[in-house]
């Protein structure tokens, strides 16, 4: 009864919006043909759906757009720079002494041999905390111990770097002193054990996200063969998420490659080919930040040396990159 | 008189049982066992005795606590979050809940099969390999033997044979599943305990699993859970009939589904319900 009178009242409210359909049966009232009626009265809703996609498109384009154009630009001031300096200078000379007027050298291998002692440290420190910290919240730590922690780990991953920089100048470096007393203030150790520090949250969420992710039925069958918990996780559940966790290292990596600010203010800026990490050094990224501070005007050869230096700097991490596709690919176990 | 021919009968009875078969060991007894998830009980005073060589079939509805049991059996069910249990399961005269009882220990007298074929995301060989390089086994020519030995037993070696060392998931489901049996053979346990095994499977492969039953039951000891009563009849020797936790009948497969002796179970295996 209720319902009726209740149907029967929205359907003359309904009256002033609707059509002759239903006029013309007041007591019963089709919901297609309302339908029907809503959509000729609303032309603009269409036209939306024909734009959105273009807008969409449109937005992608941007942002292909601006790595299109930051490539071309590095490749252009790249060769202007190879224009002054031959290749063969910048890739085997042993020196980079850029500001010396007399005997410039632009050789590209002390800058890169910075770069890869800092990241190497950054790995070693990041890769064995990184990923039995991803073990531990994925397979052992309890849902409440992995809501606690994991938030904490992505809040390090916040860390302005700046700060990293001075913690590790004013605070690691001090340290490392007492330990090593040849050390020197500006060195490889204590940026590259920062950076470490820096980038293990990244290997820990980003690993531990693929390694939940793995099956809880293969858990089961390998428990099930009478495995015990390391077992499972060591042979079973790191190999399934293998692509998930070589990505994460890589990805990490890259970022230690390309850190700036850590290496700025506590490595040094002293280019050096050799493999001591206990004195000054000078990386790719410090040496553009030395450089972009003034001390070069433009369209010297040190203000086009930079781009040479960065172009370089993209092509590490573009090797990084795809050596990361392939490792994935090829060790990848699908299930 | 009478007296004396039914002497007669129990000795021949007797006489019968020694010539045919010697009596079978008990693997399982369980003995007024009980498990709750939290505060729901979901196996309540269970008694029942398993016996080698046998395959030993659980029927029953959904939720009445069969997969329940049999994953108590290896105690694969403390991985559920809140388990508590009461009572006893003895495993060849042993208490698996002592504390002193390892559960790796176990579970290596005890392989379990799931419910959806879980191989590895590995090759076919490293599936089979897997148990045997966990519990030490190294050299390569053993585990040759071992894998080969495994995938002849679960029926599958000639489909696989050529391509041992591609992966697993390349397998069909039926494929996978006999698998993952092989898998379980390949540590040569003492029990296997399936876990409605071919409800994820097509007829056909369902065929070949309920086939590879009946070989293996000459050297296993196997309880398999299962939703299809027809299958419980076609492979079983006994069957249990589990309703809402507790155990309603157990008995010969035969009799239980000729002569139950209980109104529910006639009720359930005559589909009045379930």
């Amino acid at each position: 009864m209720r319902s009726a009178r209740r149907a029967s009242h929205l359907a003359m409210r309904m009256k002033g919006v609707l059509t002759l359909a239903i006029q013309n049966s007041p007591k019963s009232f089709s919901v297609q043909e309302m339908i029907a009626a809503k959509k000729q009265k609303k032309g603009p809703s269409s036209s939306i759906e024909k734009i959105v996609p273009f807008l969409l498109l449109l937005t992608a384009i941007v942002s292909v757009l601006t790595t299109l154009g930051i490539v071309f630009t590095l490749i252009v001031e790249t060769f202007t720079f190879f224009g002054r300096i031959p290749l063969q200078e910048f890739l085997t000379a042993q020196k980079w002494y850029p500001f010396s007027e007399t005997q410039g050298s632009y050789g590209i291998l002390p800058l890169v041999s910075g770069t890869l002692k800092v990241t190497l440290i950054a790995a070693i420190v990041a890769v064995p905390i990184g990923l039995a910290s991803a073990i531990f919240l994925s397979e052992y730590a309890s849902d409440r111990t992995r809501r606690i922690i994991k938030p904490i780990l992505e809040v390090l991953a916040g860390i302005p770097t700046i700060v990293y920089g001075f913690f590790a100048l004013t605070f690691v470096t001090p340290i490392l002193r007492e330990i090593i007393p040849t050390l020197e203030i500006f060195n490889a150790l204590s940026p590259g054990i920062v950076i470490g520090i820096m980038i293990t949250p990244m290997i820990a969420s980003l690993s531990e996200d693929s390694m939940s992710s793995v099956p809880n039925s293969m858990r089961e069958g390998a428990l099930a063969l009478g495995s015990t918990k390391f077992e499972v996780s060591l042979k079973v559940v790191l190999p399934a998420a293998v692509s998930g966790v070589v990505a994460s290292i890589v990805l990490a990596i890259s970022r230690a490659i390309g850190e700036t600010m850590i290496v700025a203010v506590a490595g040094g800026s002293t280019p050096n080919l050799n493999w001591d990490i206990t004195s000054s050094i000078q990386t790719m990224t410090a040496y553009i930040v030395q450089v972009s501070q003034g001390d070069a005007g433009y369209g010297t050869t040190i203000y086009y040396s930079i781009y040479a230096v960065g172009f370089t700097l993209f092509v590490f991490t573009l090797i990084m990159n795809l050596l990361a596709q392939f490792i994935a690919r090829r060790f990848r176990e699908e299930y | 008189m009478t007296a004396t021919i039914e002497k007669q009968k129990v000795l021949e009875k007797q006489g019968d049982n020694k010539s045919s078969k010697q009596p079978k060991d008990i693997v399982y007894k369980t003995s007024e066992l009980n498990l709750w998830y939290g505060e729901i009980q979901a196996l309540k005073n269970i008694d029942l005795d398993i016996y080698e060589k046998e395959v030993t079939a659980i029927i029953g509805p959904s939720g009445c606590g069969k997969s329940t049991y049999i994953k108590t059996l290896n105690r694969m069910i403390e991985l559920v979050p809140g388990v508590k249990t009461s009572g006893e399961i003895a495993y060849r005269g042993r208490n698996i809940f002592d504390k002193s009882y390892g559960v790796e220990e176990l579970r290596t007298k005890v392989g379990m099969v799931f419910q959806k074929p879980n191989p590895f995301p590995k090759s076919i060989y490293e599936n089979v390999a897997y148990g045997p390089k966990i519990h030490g086994i190294r050299a390569k020519k053993i585990l040759d033997e071992i894998v080969e030995k495994s995938l002849r037993g679960a029926a599958i070696w000639d489909e696989v044979k050529d391509r041992l060392n591609q992966n697993a998931y390349g397998l069909s489901g039926g494929q996978q599943q006999r698998l993952c049996i092989a898998r379980c053979l390949a540590i040569e346990p003492d029990v296997i305990l399936m876990d409605e095994p071919t409800s994820a499977l097509d007829p056909i492969s369902t065929l070949k699993v309920e086939e590879l039953v009946q070989e293996l039951k000459e050297e296993f000891s196997i309880i398999i859970v299962t939703h299809n009563m027809q299958q419980a009849a076609r492979i079983s020797d006994k069957t249990a009939f589990f309703l809402n936790g507790e155990v309603v009948e157990f008995a010969e497969t035969d009799k239980i589904f000729s002569t139950p002796s209980d109104k529910r179970t006639e009720d359930y295996i005559t589909g009045r319900f379930g």
